[in-house]
């Protein structure tokens, strides 16, 4: 079953946006770098913004994350979430990826235990159709 | 601001009542934008048919188009929009209608926004399109409560900034607002108590720190100085206006978060701040009240940083020390209420409060207030601000 019900909004990629969720079906977390000057970006653009070269190259991501910052969501904008409140929102580094964050979840841990600086470790949760959605839990748990 | 008799001037305000989400019902948004645009040309002596201009921002759909027949106005000289999500663009409307008046391709611009979010799209649920959704909708991150938190939680990491800071700028928007007959809070006080007994909505965030959800409408006249000269209304000069963002923030917080570090915990306004105090050819110390968006009490407090009343990191102190109150502090602000307690108009109802205050007609009034500060929805991109000056 996956963290959220099947009523989620689920991905739906504008173009560009596309090969990050192809690689999500593989469970490879990619992030988008120009093929020309090596310039990371993220969410995926169609030009670079550093050599406006349109040369795109797909880099992997190390499997741990830090948490930059985060949010404990409380009220239920979705009727999908409601039962999963409180839920944390982590907004991500990983090392050697500079100029690229990732919003996911930390799931796997009491929401007052999230720290700021925290490392935590990808999972990937299956959202049904042959997709899948890349969250965090932190390193120490299983 | 611009040269001689082109300089462009506030000469009018209007706004709906103001009543909580979805208490307008015997009319439609548009119906009730239409009144206030009527109302805020009436306040400034002119007829609706001398308006040339029609300016707005966000996803207002009430369109200069269609706003132009419904009023009568027969010529339409300028339409224009500004980009970008929320309150983001509230100042940019406002720079827009000048760049019009400066340039002479407008006389008379009406800049408004009508938003009764008990007839449409509800802010605060799931709404259907949004850039890089993708990337925030499949982790519940769906609406700006949500999407700003993370900026004020690492603010508060970053430096020391404390829970009573974020509540002190709730406390002073409803001590204001219950001045204010006017304000959808008019007559509800907030305590300390009950304000850390509220529910969280988005940590850090709790209910009080967010905005409220209005059915309403306001609108501001802006013409030139050679036109305003002739008003018997008291003209508010538009000492500057600057809009726009920082590198990379694209979506920014309500996207994927992709700001860059520096700039990561604040409102997008840093280099908009300078511009403005340059043009103006004042300093932070010269302002003397201000009107600062809203929508989240932490970014007020990193507005007062960003625009330079304190130093980084300095908010929190800043506001502690009462810097904040009315009356008697170094610097009063959101004094109708603000969108906290007053209405959620997308900023124009802060507009309209700098205007009163300039012209002496505040419920809160700073004694002889000649500048004051508005700045745009923050965290946006783009963001923005005026300064005001009395004439």
């Amino acid at each position: 079953m996956s963290y959220f019900p099947d009523t989620m909004p689920q991905p739906t990629p504008v173009m560009y946006e596309a090969d990050f969720w192809n690689a999500c079906k593989e469970k490879h977390l990619r992030f988008q770098s120009c093929a020309d000057c090596g310039h990371l970006r993220h969410p995926p653009t169609p030009i670079c913004p550093h050599c406006h070269s349109t040369n795109i190259k797909w880099v992997d991501a190390p499997e741990e994350a830090e948490v930059f910052s985060f949010t404990v969501v409380h009220h239920a904008s979705h009727p999908a979430v409601k039962a999963k409140l409180p839920y944390v929102v982590g907004i991500l580094t990983f090392e050697g990826m500079d100029g690229v964050r990732l919003v996911s979840n930390v799931t796997d841990i009491p929401t007052d235990q999230v720290k700021i600086g925290m490392k935590v470790k990808i999972w990937w949760d299956d959202i049904g159709d042959g997709n899948f959605v890349p969250r965090f839990r932190p390193v120490e748990s299983k | 601001m611009g040269t001689s008799n082109r300089k462009p001037f506030i000469v009018g305000v209007g706004q709906s009542e103001y009543t909580k989400w979805g208490g307008i019902k015997d009319r439609s948004q548009f119906q009730v934008t239409a009144e206030a645009i009527v109302s805020a040309v009436r306040d400034a002596g002119l007829k609706v048919t001398d308006i040339d201009g029609f300016t707005s921002f966000s996803n207002d759909t009430n369109h200069a188009p269609l706003m132009q027949v419904a009023l009568g106005v027969p010529e339409m000289r300028y339409s224009a929009m500004v980009w970008g999500g929320g309150g983001g663009g509230s100042c940019g409307a406002i720079s827009l209608a000048c760049a019009a008046i400066e340039s002479g391709q407008a006389d008379v611009v009406v800049a408004y926004r009508g938003l009764c979010q008990g007839q449409g799209q509800r802010f605060g649920l799931f709404g259907g399109d949004r850039p890089h959704s993708s990337f925030i909708f499949p982790y519940g991150l769906f609406a700006p409560a949500q999407m700003l938190a993370p900026l004020v939680q690492r603010f508060m990491h970053d430096y020391p900034i404390k829970p009573e800071h974020l509540a002190e700028i709730a406390l002073n928007a409803r001590a204001n607002a219950n001045r204010n007959p006017n304000a959808v809070m008019g007559d509800k006080e907030l305590t300390k108590e009950q304000y850390f007994a509220s529910r969280w909505i988005a940590e850090p965030l709790r209910l009080y720190d967010c905005c409220l959800e209005t059915d309403g409408a306001a609108a501001v006249v802006i013409t030139s100085k050679e036109r305003a000269r002739d008003l018997e209304t008291k003209p508010v000069e538009i000492l500057a206006a600057a809009h726009g963002s920082g590198t990379g923030w694209g979506t920014g917080p309500l996207g994927s978060h992709n700001m860059p570090t520096e700039t990561y915990s604040s409102t997008n306004n840093r280099r908009i701040a300078r511009e403005l105090f340059a043009k103006a050819g004042l300093t932070p110390a010269d302002i003397d009240v201000a009107q600062i968006y809203d929508h989240f009490s932490g970014l007020v407090l990193m507005a007062l940083e960003d625009f330079g009343f304190c130093g980084k990191g300095e908010s929190g102190a800043f506001v502690e020390e009462g810097n904040i109150r009315w009356k008697g502090g170094k610097l009063p602000i959101n004094t109708s209420g603000g969108q906290l307690s007053e209405a959620y108009v997308h900023g124009v109802n802060l507009m309209i409060e700098g205007v009163r205050q300039l012209r002496g007609q505040s419920t809160s009034q700073v004694e002889n207030a000649e500048t004051c500060l508005v700045t745009s929805g923050l965290g946006t991109s783009p963001s923005g601000a005026i300064i005001l000056g009395r004439s």
